[in-house]
């Protein structure tokens, strides 16, 4: 059974959560919407609450490829979509050079030749619609606030009519639609339009029960009482009004580290040794280390 | 859900009357997207109030200060919980439209005649843009507001990361040249080279409408729009109690219309300034986060402040760290003898890369000037 044909948001959960991903409600409404209505899935939120790893997870429960466009600013069509590799294509013109065919074909010929599949680099883009068979792939367009506006509206294009004119070899239409998840940082402002094309969801930090369930299942290592204390104390810094609160990769970083100094039980020494691979402004560790670790450490240990 | 839906046809009303609400306290929601929503439910069998909420937030709303709004109409609507009306009514109205020259007005100086301000406005332009805004009567500020729309902002310019071609020797195209040699049997005739290219720098514009701006703010607003209009990738912001983001009211071309939006949105005008906090805010959810990242900020406050100072030194030190340039500028700051006595001023100050003054249509001129270069 294909992704696209799931039942129900509930099925989502389950699916996302033997790939140990944890969704609640909301994101598994919202991937299920698009899903099912084939259309791209527009996540937004702080840094580190997971909105890569969805798609990670949904590229393994689809068993396809992840197909993943890194925006930056200034991209343009031939880093994401396609390019001639020029090179080879100078090198096939001296090898029928040296060959004697030049004398033997006609010019035209020869830069017909020149314009073959084999001499075409795919980027993402291309090879997100160029998979031929199911399973469909997962394409990841992430941080597009990077990319410029130009390159959004290209991006719109190709989204809704799931094609691309290359001009030297015709159109290429995808055949399997590819599960489309854009992820964007909010530096600015993306287009109605853009907008409009997707389901939206706001990825929140999650509660802490949610958390302690994540960190047992991306950290297997972690005991169960560390777990309940780093999502404990994560919850309670994420409340201090830091510049950087702590998302979930970082507390799964933290409960990693802490396992790997050998502790099983957070202690005052601890967690000042180990708190730079939760908080990582510095700003933010003078304001945690000055209020002191008591209030953290009395809290997490409270039943 | 405790309302009872007896067929297809009561839920679609529901619906679309839950919409409609939604758009009368201002969430923009297109046609396509309450059609979106329709399927939405229909999709996920409108089994709870929980599946119409979620069809709702992930087809209705596109971004997260809309999400409060969202819950309180969805409480109202769908549980009956009303938490609603307050919220929407205590906005207080505010005026930055000085449009019909009838109306009697606070910064009409009693003194001068209907005659008066025609000489002004045709004579003594120049004395005009160099006057003080705090001492120009409304028909002065008429048409300081015309002048202002002709100022063109360009900001300042920065390296981009897309190349550009040029016939100097720079970089050699290697795309673009062996391309052309494909017409010459692969022999490379002409050599194509590329550059970097430039594009601007992101302006974003930090407005102080506390009451001691109250004054100028309300025509420094016009000058915001005016900066907006001019070019692309322009934020601004109010500073006052609280920080609003009026970059999408600002972005319609007619000012009237645009000032109306941006009146609807701020709700603290001419009330108490914590610009630290006002800064930090901006700091945590927009600058720092990339928007103030190589991007010229151009604040304009008079720096008074009621809040702790060193907040607003620790927030421009932030700021300033991510920031390609810091201008300030100060209506106060024209006063002969004015020293940066306002507690948040002489804090942000070391942070402050150029300290000009915004008392004036010709500051404001010079600012544009100063922030071109």
């Amino acid at each position: 059974m294909g992704l696209r044909d799931v039942s129900s948001v509930e099925k989502v959960i389950e699916e996302l959560s033997t790939q140990n991903y944890l969704a609640d409600r909301g994101l598994a409404t919202a991937v299920f919407l698009s899903l099912r209505q084939n259309r791209p899935l527009l996540l937004e939120g702080e840094a580190g609450v997971g909105k890569t790893e969805l798609a990670k997870s949904l590229s393994n429960w689809a068993d396809g490829d992840l197909i993943r466009l890194q925006c930056y600013e200034g991209i343009d069509s031939n880093q994401a979509v396609y390019e001639w590799d020029y090179a080879r294509q100078l090198l096939h013109l001296r090898t029928a050079e040296a060959s004697g065919r030049t004398e033997d074909v006609s010019t035209d010929v020869l830069e017909g030749e020149l314009y073959d599949e084999r001499f075409l680099i795919r980027r993402p883009l291309l090879q997100a619609l160029s998979v031929k068979n199911d399973p469909p792939p997962v394409l990841l367009i992430d941080e597009i606030d990077r990319a410029d506006d130009e390159f959004e509206a290209f991006l719109l294009e190709i989204l809704s009519e799931y094609s691309i004119t290359i001009p030297e070899l015709g159109t290429y239409r995808s055949e399997v639609k590819p599960i489309v998840v854009i992820t964007s940082n909010r530096t600015r402002d993306l287009h109605d339009a853009l907008k409009r094309r997707c389901f939206y969801h706001w990825v929140e930090h999650p509660d802490v029960e949610r958390e302690i369930e994540i960190i047992r299942i991306r950290a297997p290592k972690v005991s169960l009482l560390l777990a309940e204390e780093v999502s404990k104390a994560a919850a309670f810094l994420r409340g201090m009004d830091l510049y950087k609160p702590p998302g979930v990769a970082e507390t799964i970083d933290w409960a990693e580290a802490l396992v790997t100094i050998g502790v099983d039980d957070l202690d005052e020494d601890s967690v000042d040794e180990t708190l730079g691979t939760l908080i990582k402004y510095r700003e933010d560790q003078e304001r945690v280390r000055s209020r002191g670790f008591d209030e953290i450490l009395s809290l997490v240990r409270q039943g | 859900m405790n309302q009872v839906i007896d067929g297809q046809k009561t839920l679609d009303r529901h619906l679309i009357d839950f919409v409609d609400q939604l758009r009368n306290t201002g969430v923009k929601i297109s046609l396509g997207s309450s059609i979106d929503f329709g399927l939405a439910v229909t999709e996920l069998g409108a089994g709870s109030s929980e599946d119409i909420y979620w069809a709702g937030r992930s087809t209705l709303i596109n971004r997260p200060e809309d999400i409060s709004i969202y819950n309180k109409v969805f409480k109202s609507h769908w549980l009956g919980i009303d938490s609603l009306v307050d919220e929407v009514n205590k906005l207080p109205a505010l005026d930055f439209l000085f449009d019909d020259l009838s109306d009697d007005s606070e910064f009409e100086d009693s003194s001068k005649s209907e005659n008066d301000f025609l000489s002004v406005k045709y004579s003594n332009l120049e004395i005009l843009s160099s006057k003080d805004f705090s001492n120009c009567n409304r028909a002065e500020l008429q048409e300081l507001f015309y002048l202002m729309n002709e100022i063109r902002f360009m900001g300042e310019r920065k390296k981009s990361r897309r190349m550009v071609k040029t016939k100097k020797h720079r970089k050699f195209d290697f795309e673009k040249s062996v391309k052309s040699s494909f017409r010459t049997s692969g022999e490379i005739v002409k050599k194509h080279f590329q550059e970097g290219g430039e594009r601007r720098r992101r302006l974003v514009l930090l407005l102080d409408i506390s009451g001691s701006m109250e004054v100028y703010a309300r025509v420094l607003i016009r000058f915001v729009h005016a900066v907006m209009l001019g070019r692309s990738d322009v934020e601004a912001f109010t500073l006052g109690t609280r920080l609003t983001r009026l970059t999408k009211e600002l972005s319609t071309r007619n000012p009237d219309a645009a000032l109306k939006r941006a009146s609807d949105a701020v709700e603290d005008w001419s009330g108490g300034t914590r610009l630290g906090e006002g800064i930090k805010e901006f700091n945590d959810h927009w600058g720092i986060r990339g928007m103030a990242r190589g991007a010229t900020v151009l604040i304009l406050s008079d720096g008074w402040d009621r809040g702790d100072s060193e907040i607003v030194a620790e927030q421009m030190k932030r700021l300033h760290r991510v920031t390609h340039r810091i201008v300030w500028a100060n209506p106060l700051k024209a006063t002969p003898d004015y020293e940066p006595l306002a507690k948040g001023m002489a804090a942000a100050l070391p942070h402050i890369d150029n300290f000009v003054e915004g008392n004036s249509f010709d500051s404001l001129k010079d600012l544009s000037i100063l922030l071109t270069k």
